[in-house]
């Protein structure tokens, strides 16, 4: 590596601000970089009339791309926490089942024709129920490696929870409660307000504190159990406050965007591939570069065609050849 | 007296694999534990790394009961050497050297700089700091086993348990780490590490621990534990131990007698 690891976080953080900028000007009615500047201008002279142009960035573009580099950077950073503990690089955040339970909840939610908060805050409990249980089970298991007991029972009890929802599609109306399912499971960053954010970032920010003060320690968590303990590392703590942090984080999001795949799987090789396997390097790489992609994709979302297209179509059109890129390139370990 | 064992029984609830077991080893003593394939060394050696609890008797390291020991405590007494293993992850060697600054570095904290000098020393000491930089994945495998022998260096114990150091790697390779091993105690620390070459315990071992599958414990000075009549009614074929410049040495019998017909008992 030529840079130094802090200039590499440095100039992804400037290439993010930029690209959160371009971001702001484009839609269905492009703003001017003046236009923009005098948007953001507004802000410290609270007295004056908005403008058009200053409604449309504060109002509608700026909480849905806040939302988007919340999401993304919370997905890659479970995610790169994930990676390291299961000491694979082809776990995502939801291999626990934390994806499933929220879409489990929310699916609930819908189908009894809840509001949109109770539908949030039902995903966001189904998916701390389906992590809670795959851990309870786990621990149980006491005869197995306990990560890979872990993610065996995560895996189950994600299908389990998956016909949950096949049955609620199957028996829900479908004029009235199919589209927003669908919507739902597909994920979608268009309807979030600044209620929502206001309501997940505490969440993300409390899942990621025990991730930033472990961030050290976590690379440790990638050597076998016995040597780790023979370190000193009390193995078993620290996995099970990876698990609440990275959990706390990913149901979070879930709650508020629905299901986006594949940031928290493919983020973490990429930000490894520039910055090493190191946990307090990766991770606030792999953040920045969450937030990145998660605003490139919703913004093709919003503006690309007329109508809406799911984040989470667009993630899966662009992660897998990006990861079947990943996966034949490399060498001996992931880099 | 660095680490002490008395009347230790070892194995799991339900299944003793042996006891009775009394081991004392000081500062500069390096201890060579043999035994067949499923006799009970990995046991051994993690009840002797506190991972599992002793069945009966009691541990002492460094003058202290092993039960009154928190496991941070343990690790800055005794580091462990595991073999030879492929790592998911391309961390560089300093960054796996210094992970056996672990339990001298707090909860929240990273390593200093002090740990960087720990780690580096540890890699210069083994010869390796020219490494330093290379990812551990890309190192060939008497590199990768000396950079975890630099980490639990860096972890300053008193005392080394190391899984088979020799095994998967070349027959200089071989020498090298035992004459680390050898190196080592004389600067101070107490050694213990098994292998499957009963020559190993008479290349700078003070004891030797012979485990048998039926339990029983042969344990002394290496020229009386391993004997010609012990190797042959642990591992079943026949040996002489003969004496080549000085070092005793064991050939296994090929053409007449007991080896005429190789038995492989049940595992």
């Amino acid at each position: 590596m030529t840079r130094s690891p802090r200039a590499t976080t440095f100039l992804a953080g400037i290439a993010l601000a930029a690209l959160a900028a371009i971001a702001l000007t484009l839609g269905e009615v492009p703003l001017s970089p003046r236009e923009l500047l005098g948007a953001l201008a507004s802000l410290f002279e609270p007295g004056e009339t908005a403008d058009q142009a200053t409604q449309i960035v504060w109002q509608i573009r700026a909480p849905r791309i806040a939302a988007a580099l919340l999401v993304g950077a919370a997905l890659a950073a479970a995610g790169t926490a994930y990676q390291g503990m299961f000491r694979n690089a082809l776990v995502s955040p939801d291999i626990l089942g934390v994806s499933a339970g929220a879409a489990a909840g929310a699916v609930l939610a819908i189908f009894f024709s809840q509001d949109a908060l109770t539908i949030q805050i039902a995903a966001f409990i189904g998916g701390l129920a389906a992590v809670a249980l795959a851990y309870a089970v786990a621990s149980a298991a006491r005869r197995h490696d306990p990560g890979l007991a872990l993610v065996l029972s995560g895996v189950v009890i994600g299908s389990l929870l998956g016909a949950v929802v096949a049955l609620v599609k199957t028996l829900a109306d479908p004029l009235n409660q199919l589209p927003p399912i669908t919507f739902w499971l597909l994920g979608s960053l268009a309807s979030v307000a600044p209620l929502d954010l206001a309501l997940a970032l505490p969440l993300v920010a409390v899942g990621l504190i025990p991730l930033w003060l472990l961030r050290w320690r976590m690379n440790l968590l990638a050597l076998d159990d016995d040597e780790a303990r023979s370190l000193g590392v009390p193995v078993t703590a620290m996995r099970l406050a990876v698990v609440s942090a990275a959990t706390l984080m990913t149901a979070a999001c879930v709650a508020i965007s629905g299901v986006i795949g594949w940031v928290g799987l493919l983020i973490p090789h990429a930000a490894r591939l520039v910055a090493g396997p190191e946990f307090s390097r990766l991770l606030p790489l792999a953040m920045l570069f969450g937030a990145a992609f998660l605003l490139v994709v919703d913004t093709v979302c919003r503006t690309a065609t007329s109508i809406e297209l799911p984040p989470g179509v667009v993630t899966a059109l662009v992660g897998t050849p990006a990861f079947l890129v990943l996966l034949l390139r490399a060498r001996r370990g992931w880099t | 007296m660095i680490l002490e064992a008395r009347a230790l029984a070892f194995g799991y609830p339900g299944r003793r694999i042996a006891q009775g077991l009394e081991l004392a080893l000081h500062a500069g003593e390096v201890l060579c534990v043999l035994g067949p394939n499923g006799g009970g060394k990995t046991t051994l050696f993690r009840t002797l790394l506190g991972l599992q609890p002793a069945l009966a008797g009691e541990l002492v390291l460094g003058g202290k009961p092993f039960a009154a020991l928190s496991r941070r405590e343990v690790a800055h007494r005794l580091a462990y050497v595991p073999q030879d293993h492929a790592p998911e992850y391309a961390f560089t060697v300093r960054e796996v050297a210094l992970m056996g600054r672990a339990a001298r570095v707090g909860l929240f904290g990273a390593p200093d700089a002090r740990d960087v000098a720990a780690a580096d020393a540890a890699l210069a000491a083994l010869g390796i700091a020219p490494l330093a930089e290379r990812p551990y994945t890309e190192v060939s495998g008497g590199e990768r086993q000396l950079a975890l022998l630099a980490r639990a260096l860096a972890q300053e114990p008193l005392a080394l348990v190391l899984d088979e150091p020799t095994a998967n790697l070349d027959f200089g390779n071989q020498v090298r780490v035992l004459r680390y091993i050898r190196q080592l105690a004389d600067r101070g620390l107490a050694v213990v590490f098994s292998t499957h070459h009963p020559d190993e315990a008479f290349h700078g071992a003070s004891h030797a621990l012979l485990l048998a599958r039926d339990g029983t414990l042969r344990y002394g000075a290496p020229e009386i534990v391993i004997t010609a009549e012990n190797l042959q009614a642990v591992y079943g074929v026949g040996v002489k131990v003969a004496r080549v410049n000085g070092t005793l040495v064991c050939v296994p019998e090929f053409q007449e007698g007991a080896a005429a017909e190789p038995r492989f008992p049940r595992s």
